[in-house]
């Protein structure tokens, strides 16, 4: 279970995430959405500890984040925040292995070994393993970072927009993937999604923010209705149910 | 794996004509004519394996030194003379020098690793204040902030009449290498050794603050400890022959092109690659103008920026 109370972030005179109070379930997808500005990734980044915050606490499986080492954090909890730029110049390969660093301290053992490249190939990035990092698309690049993360085994999941340059055919398996490591594997996911279809047929729970503050949050078909999307946006939205899932129409 | 043993060769026979090139008769022959206590053995104790030693240490530390501090400051145009470490090593050494004459070349040394690491700092802060988009702006920034630095410290030796003494220690040359006079560069040494065992943090570090974190290391502490070994290296080869201007950037960098940045893999390849670097540079300037000698930095800096502009144009200039 992920537990913010009261977190707060100020850029200069700006509150950018206003008193965040949320008790994230543990296992299952949970999605935070909202309009630009809201919030969502500054709140992801203190959550796992990336930014520090001005007020508040989060505890993730019971761990202060900002007390807790960080190793044993990272043996818990990954995030892969969104515009990753990578200067140094690494396979595919060599950057998924890295993974394993909380475990392993750099020294690969054969269950290390066996992430890895169940990693990899649940990417597909099996004929890139190779390639460095500086050849690949944006969009491969994307799905080496997110094997990197998947091959660090921690219990919780957070990434920020997992769905950044993905083409259709891959932002589909990434979410697929994404509700197998909930399932099978007994993961707790939270990603940051702009894409509410994606949010909508994926996810288990739906955390909605703007100008800093949670707006709502429930389960995915109590969050999706033409009402509470249309606040949140102040956009109409309307909501159709196609084939059991329920879609978001708002192109016009 | 061959491919590095190749190296090593390679590296090795430089290393060995090296020993047996210079004004003064070494050969088998002469070695074997002379005896142990024969002149071309005394030459050959005291005069060229010193510089042999000194040129394979000071040029795989000053290349590992690059190699860190472009890992570091993610930076691929970074190392200890275009970020105002060297500089700033000079000007603590010639600070020393005038304050504390007496001091023995250890301690002087410690002083001028001191204010590389004050330097380098001063470096890393103006970088934090100015967020530079481009990747050209970071190592001319820190060329400046060089200029800055060494403009001091030319006035202050101008005004103390150590002008000579500040040419000598900006312009590399190992022709005054005798026993006796190179043993700190062991120190180097130990600084690769150092980066060699840290090299997987330092990777870790290369790929940025979040995924540092991400991974469980401490980034400020990578950061601080890679300072240190950049500062030490310049330090110690600043004292003991004289700065080497763009031994750090090429040798990387041409190794980041062959295998990548996986510093596990790179350190010995850019150890070796920087020592075989010197020992051909060094080489070069004592037979161009046989008798004569050319100093190492005036070769490494025609080779270097020649490597360095290659570099440049094949670089997209935002492709970090």
């Amino acid at each position: 279970m992920i537990i913010t109370s009261n977190v707060t972030k100020n850029y200069g005179a700006a509150c950018v995430v206003d008193g965040v109070s949320l008790q994230l379930p543990q296992g299952g997808i949970t999605s935070i959405i909202g309009p630009n500005g809201a919030g969502k990734s500054t709140l992801l980044s203190m959550v796992s500890r990336l930014m520090a915050m001005d007020m508040g606490t989060v505890t993730v499986g019971g761990l202060d984040v900002t007390k807790a080492p960080s190793d044993e954090l990272a043996r818990r909890l990954s995030i892969l925040r969104q515009d990753n730029h990578m200067t140094a110049r690494l396979t595919v390969r060599d950057l998924v292995a890295f993974g394993r660093y909380p475990h392993s301290r750099g020294r690969l053992t054969l269950d290390d070994k066996v992430h890895i490249d169940r990693a990899i190939d649940y990417l597909d990035l099996g004929l890139l393993a190779d390639r460095f990092l500086d050849e690949l698309s944006g969009g491969q690049r994307q799905r080496a970072f997110v094997a990197m993360v998947l091959a660090q085994d921690t219990d919780y999941l957070l990434l920020d927009e997992p769905l950044n340059n993905l083409d259709m055919k891959h932002a589909m398996g990434m979410m697929k993937l994404m509700r197998q490591a909930a399932d099978d594997l007994g993961k707790t996911v939270v990603l940051v999604l702009h894409d509410i279809n994606f949010a909508s047929w994926y996810s288990d729970h739906i955390v909605a923010m703007k100008h800093g503050k949670v707006a709502a949050q429930g389960a995915a078909s109590a969050m999706i209705r033409p009402d509470v999307l249309s606040g949140i946006y102040e956009m109409d939205i309307k909501v159709h149910e196609i084939g059991g899932q329920l879609i978001s129409v708002y192109y016009g | 794996m061959p491919a590095l043993i190749l190296a090593s060769i390679i590296t090795l026979v430089l290393a060995v004509i090296s020993v047996f090139v210079g004004v003064s008769d070494v050969s088998i022959s002469s070695l074997l004519a002379g005896g142990v206590d024969g002149r071309a053995m005394e030459v050959l104790l005291v005069s060229r394996i010193p510089r042999t030693l000194a040129l394979v240490l000071a040029g795989a530390s000053m290349a590992i030194a690059g190699l860190v501090m472009q890992m570091v400051v993610r930076n691929r145009f970074v190392e200890p003379s275009t970020t105002g470490t060297s500089e700033s090593a000079a000007l603590g050494f010639l600070v020393v020098t005038l304050l504390a004459p007496g001091w023995p070349l250890m301690a002087k040394m410690g002083v001028a690793a001191l204010f590389a690491l004050g330097g380098t700092a001063l470096f890393l802060r103006i970088l934090k204040v100015v967020p530079l988009r481009d990747v050209l702006m970071v190592p001319l920034v820190g060329i400046m902030l060089g200029g800055i630095i060494g403009a001091l410290t030319a006035f202050i030796a101008y005004r103390a009449n150590l002008m000579a003494s500040l040419l000598a220690w900006n312009m590399g040359d190992f022709s005054g290498i005798i026993r006796g006079r190179y043993e700190l560069l062991w120190i180097g040494l130990c600084c690769c050794i150092l980066a060699y065992i840290a090299a997987d943090r330092f990777t870790v570090a290369g790929m940025g603050k979040d995924f540092t974190t991400n991974l469980g290391l401490n980034y400020q502490r990578v950061m601080v400890l890679g300072l240190v070994i950049v500062s030490l290296v310049s330090a110690v080869v600043l004292v003991s022959v004289g700065a080497i201007p763009f031994l750090g950037l090429i040798v990387p960098n041409l190794v980041s092109l062959m295998i990548g940045d996986n510093m596990r893999r790179t350190v010995p390849w850019v150890a070796i690659g920087g020592a075989g670097m010197v020992l051909a540079c060094d080489i070069a300037g004592r037979i161009i103008r046989f008798p004569y000698e050319i100093p190492i930095a005036v070769v490494m800096g025609v080779v270097g920026s020649a490597v360095f502009l290659y570099l440049l144009l094949r670089t997209p200039r935002h492709a970090t």
